[in-house]
């Protein structure tokens, strides 16, 4: 398989440590002294001590909080408080649902346009790319209003236009409430909007600009069309940038606060970071709980960024070439 | 083969297409569009077209005979100020991250384990952590660990505790300290992050070679720097200056809502919460979108300035 030029995604650069070939470590500059190790674990501790502090906090009773680091009596009440106060359980799955299904329709609708962009040949295929290309500078503010008027008006529009009530009714998933079915407080409204990316489409059709022409030529010539390329040849190869792409999707949409709290109302469509602010604003002074709402929505990104990272650090270097 | 290439990529284009007209162009030509229309959104009163009005009212000034000159929308360019100053952070966490990023590009022990951590810092930037940054940044040193270290400072220099707890940072409650402190939590969270990743990744593409002359030469770490990692970088740190700076001037939204509500005095109140407040707390959807026109065009003129000094030296790299 030498004919496949591989891009050097999922490996990691950090696999090459400078010293490997013998000569980079018979230099001087190379080598860590004392100071090195001593400036890190000092940047190290002022980056840890927060996360730390919030951690340990999780566990204090509130009377506690101001007794020192360690907590005096472990608890778990904060814990049990933050599920039991709130629809924390609802506001999960929730965001699970919702980075899960963005993540999988951005990926594939991505990674279709990107080898059209990258592979195909069209008519006019580079001046609308470079038109891709340029909203990718289009802040996101400019697009929020819009959008937003959009979601508002758009039941009444789709009820008036088919001439029913459906699209501002109610959903039920058997007892539990889903949302309208479309506009505000709706999963329409929080999954559509992020399942289209310029961003994702630039991103993998860099990567698949490197993949070496012959294999596909091969393919064509054994009878394949541009789909049975893209299913066998690109695909498979476009992996680890599909991983790339997706773990940002994942970790971008579980974090995501802006439009979710602008297009929720009700609690049992809000997601992680909408319920733990409003939590925040009305216990403001139990630090405990708001330690561990914030212990509960952090864990998952640090296990996923831990878990991935060979994928994540490399797609960070695909994303920031110029194209 | 063409005819079927032609055929396929609208196949494969037409999702995605689909949704970035929706999504983006036709939202982007309605913002344009509103921001000519005075629209109160809950008024129930159609939109109106007003013209430049909104743009008059935002950037534009009037004369008063008692002090001259004055901003029809002084908060404006308050906020505007805000959110220039509040990107004080990019060149201080891009400091940081360089000096990380060399100290990690030498052969250490345990080099992963501390790209990871501090790259932590940056993955959970956001609400949750936000709200543990308003605590930590309390006022009363028993309370917030900050102003608890600061105390435990000034006992150990002696300072007599009246004095002490006057010389304590109000942080997010004075209008003096809140800009600085959020300043603060932000390259806290940049500085191990994306930056530090780039900037270690270009350090591995300069030539060993460069280094071995300059050794032989007998330069000391300070010229090496100077004279060729710096300049050896600098497409890197280009790139990731306007990068920054675009998501500078469109940022700062969720620690101000989070954090301080704007305050004190608007003093930590940048461009994208003022967006917010204009058009989902007074709905008024016309004047926000015209705030938000005049963001993107400072926006697009930082990305004008890349294209024409940036494009090529990176290419090169």
């Amino acid at each position: 398989m030498s004919v496949v030029a591989q891009p050097q995604v999922g490996r990691d650069i950090e696999e090459r440590p400078p010293d490997d070939e013998g000569h980079a470590s018979s230099h001087s500059r190379d080598q860590p002294t004392v100071w090195t190790y001593i400036v890190l674990l000092f940047v190290l501790s002022g980056m840890v001590i927060p996360l730390l502090w919030t951690l340990l906090t999780s566990f204090k009773y509130n009377v506690d909080v101001t007794l020192g680091w360690i907590p005096p009596r472990w608890t778990l009440k904060n814990y049990v408080g933050v599920i039991d106060a709130f629809s924390f359980a609802r506001y999960y799955v929730n965001t699970l649902f919702i980075a899960c299904t963005v993540t999988m329709i951005q990926v594939v609708t991505s990674v279709m346009a990107a080898y059209a962009f990258a592979r195909l040949q069209f008519r006019g295929r580079d001046l609308l790319f470079l038109g891709y290309l340029a909203t990718m500078m289009i802040p996101a503010d400019v697009l929020l209003i819009p959008q937003f008027v959009l979601m508002k008006k758009i039941p009444e529009v789709l009820n008036f236009i088919l001439g029913t009530d459906f699209f501002s009714g109610y959903l039920y998933f058997g007892e539990g409430y889903i949302g309208h079915p479309v506009g505000l407080d709706s999963f329409f409204a929080l999954i559509a909007p992020g399942c289209f990316s310029a961003y994702g489409t630039f991103m993998l059709r860099q990567f698949l600009l490197g993949i070496s022409h012959e294999i596909e030529e091969a393919a064509y010539i054994d009878g394949c069309g541009p789909v049975g390329v893209f299913r066998y040849v690109i695909l498979p190869l476009a992996k680890p940038a599909l991983a790339a792409l997706a773990i940002f999707t994942f970790l971008g949409r579980w974090r995501a606060f802006l439009w979710p709290l602008i297009m929720t109302d009700s609690d049992s469509m809000m997601v992680l970071s909408v319920g733990l602010q409003k939590l925040s604003d009305l216990y403001t002074n139990d630090y405990g709980l708001i330690c561990a709402g914030s212990v509960l929505m952090l864990v998952p990104m640090i296990l996923v960024f831990v878990l991935c990272q060979r994928w994540f650090i490399s797609g960070i270097q695909l994303g920031s070439v110029k194209g | 083969m063409k005819q079927r290439q032609g055929l396929a990529a609208v196949g494969f284009l037409a999702p995605n297409l689909a949704g970035f007209a929706l999504f983006t162009l036709g939202p982007v030509l309605v913002a344009a569009g509103l921001s000519f229309y005075k629209y109160q959104l809950a008024s129930g009163v159609s939109p109106e077209f007003t013209g430049l009005e909104n743009f008059t009212r935002l950037i534009g000034f009037h004369h008063t005979p008692e002090t001259g000159l004055e901003a029809n929308d002084p908060y404006f360019w308050q906020y505007l100020g805000n959110t220039m100053f509040l990107m004080l952070n990019i060149p201080l966490s891009m400091i940081g991250a360089l000096i990380l990023a060399v100290q990690l590009n030498k052969p250490l022990k345990g080099r992963i384990a501390f790209r990871t951590l501090f790259f932590i810092p940056h993955l959970c930037s956001g609400v949750a952590i936000f709200m543990v940054w308003k605590m930590l940044l309390t006022y009363e040193p028993n309370v917030g660990i900050i102003n608890g270290f600061l105390w435990n400072l000034y006992s150990l220099l002696g300072i007599p505790p009246e004095r002490a707890i006057e010389l304590l940072p109000g942080w997010l409650i004075d209008r003096n300290w809140a800009k600085p402190a959020i300043i603060i939590m932000f390259v806290w969270g940049a500085v191990g992050g994306f930056n530090m990743i780039l900037y270690l990744a270009g350090l591995q593409n300069i030539p060993l070679e460069l280094y071995e002359a300059a050794e032989m030469d007998g330069a000391g770490w300070w010229p090496v720097l100077r004279n060729i990692t710096i300049p050896m970088l600098a497409p890197t740190t280009f790139f990731i200056f306007v990068t920054s700076v675009i998501g500078g001037l469109q940022g700062g939204f969720e620690a101000a809502y989070v954090m301080t509500q704007g305050g004190p005095e608007g003093s930590t109140t940048p461009v994208s919460y003022y967006i917010f407040t204009t058009a989902y707390e007074r709905l008024d959807i016309g004047y926000a979108a015209a705030i938000s026109m005049v963001l993107f065009a400072l926006i697009f003129s930082v990305t004008l300035i890349n294209w024409r000094f940036g494009g090529k030296k990176l290419e090169a790299s």
